[in-house]
């Protein structure tokens, strides 16, 4: 078994706890009708951001999508900003103006989430251009679901990373679903990471609830881009333990979620972090009392950013047309 | 027989897809969430239970080709409604209705047709943002040979659907869900709501409200509002956006002397700016004051409930309108 140092088993188990305490922390919120936004929880997707951000280095650049809680925080982005955008306050990363699906943090390499299906790919796509035009050794993760494999852009963009081979990682997190349909209504078949290959691009199906399978996977795909023989298409099995949309998909009174109770249950089993916690402890990496100590910090910074969130204002209503242009100032 | 039955406009949109495909065997439904309440509300509903997966197609995430292929059975003789839950998503659809859908005819010398309806949901509000939020009427009414239509109450719903399978072209049908959940009158039988005619839904001498879609419903609040004060307004349903009615736009105007446009859509070189142009061109000497527009700012849609506030007008918007150009 491969001994990995105590210090990266903590930061990643820690990453891992902040989202999803982050992610339940909204739930209430959620159904109180104090967040109106729109979310998309990232409730048991948890293994992937913080094992493919793992091997990231901050100047590195990821794109997300509508559910992209993780990916922000995983890359480095604060909380206190992501739980203040969330509440659609001035003090959230995108000053309110973008809420949950709009997540932002240049300086730590989060350029951006948007809940267009698969926008964001061509864009991570242009992102790694950028990067081997400037060889600046920079590689781009882009985040997307399952769902984004219908949509044509993917496949121009397969393609032209191979051609050019780009410094760009292609992230799939397929859960199965596709807001109300089914992967098998979807696709003829479930085994999405064979997309990469007729564009001779290296790809992979990995267990995307097993955080140390996500990582060997990210490291060595990201080290391959790194030395210029990307790009890699990396498809992660995982399975969402909320709503496609809120925390039940029930907040509209329509009762939308069509997931077999069976099914659910049995991801619920497979939950990535109390995964991880099992192998760290019975394989004696790291002891309980490191973990109560690591889920402490979590749920206070939670507490922090919350009260943060709803203590900030909201934007003036004088400065609606502020950030329409970058160089325009308040009115 | 004079019936009197009321109907939800999202109910009516349902019953006109259930007549046309009951009688034309060659309608068909596609796009995203048709069997999914969370997308499309229920304007679909029955429709898969009782005409099959063959003519009731929920589609993968895939805009482009689902609208493609929509065009492509409108070219080979059927009569596709390709739905986009959010017309934001049919924006990866723009080359299908803009350079094929719309330009096939005339390209073609008029040896074939495209009789597809583009139907494009407008779904705003609720801090969904700047991707989920857009009204964009105009980008398509820019576009010749593309027909659109704004329905604003139950029976247009249901009659403009109904004429938009029926036309030989593609028609574009943009709703907005704030309308779904509106209630009035809808004639059980089948029928037509011509494409091209506006009507007068309040008839008033001193100013016209020329509005489109949801913002004919604030014109109509504004008219009452103005009402207590004496001014009487004329409420003129755009209803189809492209070709517009400009005779009774024309009419209108004249009469009243004075114009206020309210469209839900962005201001610069909106559908409120074409209107005003027509106005301009062909009736310059009948505008007793300046005109006013009642649009959107040019700002993407905000998240914060705290910005959308100020952000989609509301008939108190339209009411200093009116105000405007009549002590002007
Ligand atoms: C272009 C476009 N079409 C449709 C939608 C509606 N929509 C929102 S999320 C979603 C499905 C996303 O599924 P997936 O990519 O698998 O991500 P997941 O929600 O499962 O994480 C769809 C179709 C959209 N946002 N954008
Ligand atoms: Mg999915």
């Amino acid at each position: 078994m491969k001994r990995y140092p105590k210090n990266f088993l903590r930061k990643l188990y820690k990453t891992m706890i902040r989202m999803r305490f982050c992610e339940e922390s909204l739930v209430e919120p959620i159904l109180n009708g104090e967040v109106g936004c729109p979310v998309h929880l990232y409730s048991g997707e948890e293994a992937i951001a913080a094992g493919i951000c793992a091997s990231l280095k901050e100047t590195d650049y990821i794109f997300g999508n509508h559910r992209s809680h993780g990916h922000f925080l995983a890359k480095g982005g604060s909380m206190n900003e992501l739980a203040a955008e969330i509440y659609c306050k001035e003090t959230g990363c995108s000053r309110g103006r973008g809420g949950s699906m709009h997540l932002i943090d240049p300086d730590v390499g989060m350029l951006g989430s948007a809940p267009i299906v698969a926008g964001t790919i061509s864009l991570a796509l242009g992102a790694a251009l950028a990067a081997s035009i400037r060889k600046d050794n920079r590689v781009v993760v882009s985040f997307f679901g399952d769902g984004a494999t219908g949509e044509g852009v993917l496949y121009e963009s397969l393609n032209f990373s191979a051609l050019k081979k780009l410094p760009i990682v292609f992230a799939c997190e397929n859960n199965l679903y596709a807001t109300h349909m089914p992967i098998q209504e979807c696709r003829v078949r479930n085994n999405i990471y064979k997309i990469g290959e007729p564009f001779c691009i290296e790809s992979h199906e990995i267990d995307g609830n097993d955080v140390l399978q996500v990582y060997e996977a990210g490291r060595e795909a990201i080290d391959k881009c790194r030395k210029g023989e990307g790009p890699v298409f990396l498809e992660f099995l995982t399975y969402r333990f909320r709503g496609h949309v809120g925390p039940d998909d029930n907040i509209q009174g329509t009762h939308t979620d069509i997931r077999p109770k069976e099914e659910m249950e049995s991801w619920l089993k497979k939950d990535p972090i109390k995964r991880f916690e099992r192998y760290l402890l019975s394989n004696n990496m790291l002891d309980e009392q490191v973990l109560d100590i690591i889920t402490q910090e979590a749920e206070k910074e939670v507490i922090t950013a919350h009260s943060f969130a709803k203590n900030s204002p909201f934007p003036d209503k004088k400065e609606l047309n502020r950030y329409v242009y970058k160089q325009e100032a308040s009115v | 027989m004079f019936t009197n039955r009321k109907l939800q406009y999202s109910l009516a949109i349902n019953e006109a897809l259930h007549q046309m495909m009951e009688s034309d065997p060659s309608v068909f439904l596609i796009g995203q969430g048709v069997k999914s309440p969370w997308y499309v509300g229920n304007t679909a509903q029955g429709l898969l239970e009782r005409f099959g997966v063959e003519r009731v197609i929920d589609t993968p995430v895939s805009e482009n080709a689902m609208t493609g292929a929509a065009v492509g059975a409108a070219i080979s003789g059927m009569k596709p409604v390709v739905v986009h839950p959010r017309i934001d998503f049919m924006l990866y659809a723009f080359d299908p209705i803009i350079n094929e859908a719309a330009n096939w005819c005339y390209m073609n010398g008029g040896k074939a047709s495209v009789p597809v309806v583009i139907w494009g949901i407008i779904n705003r509000g609720g801090e969904q943002a700047a991707q989920h939020s857009q009204a964009l009427q105009a980008l398509f009414a820019h576009i010749p040979g593309l027909k659109v239509v704004m329905p604003s109450t139950p029976y247009d719903a249901k009659g403009l659907m109904i004429a938009a399978i029926k036309d030989d072209n593609p028609v574009v049908y943009i709703d907005d869900r704030w309308l779904h959940t509106l209630e009035g009158e809808v004639p059980e039988e089948v029928y037509e709501v011509a494409i091209g005619k506006a009507v007068i839904r309040r008839e008033g001498k001193d100013v016209t409200m020329a509005a489109t879609s949801y913002m004919v419903h604030n014109a109509m609040r504004a008219a009452e509002e103005l009402a207590r004060d004496g001014i009487s307004g004329e409420v003129l349903d755009i209803r189809t956006v492209k070709p517009l009615d400009k005779q009774l736009l024309l009419a209108s105007v004249k009469k009243t002397g004075r114009l206020v446009v309210a469209d839900g859509g962005w201001k610069t070189c909106g559908i409120a700016a074409e209107i005003l142009a027509i106005v301009l061109e062909e009736a310059f000497g009948y505008i007793k004051s300046p005109v006013v527009r009642v649009t959107l700012p040019d700002v993407p849609a905000p998240a914060s409930s705290a910005l959308e506030k100020v952000y989609y007008p509301d008939s108190g918007s339209i009411v200093q309108a009116v105000k405007k150009v009549l002590s002007s």
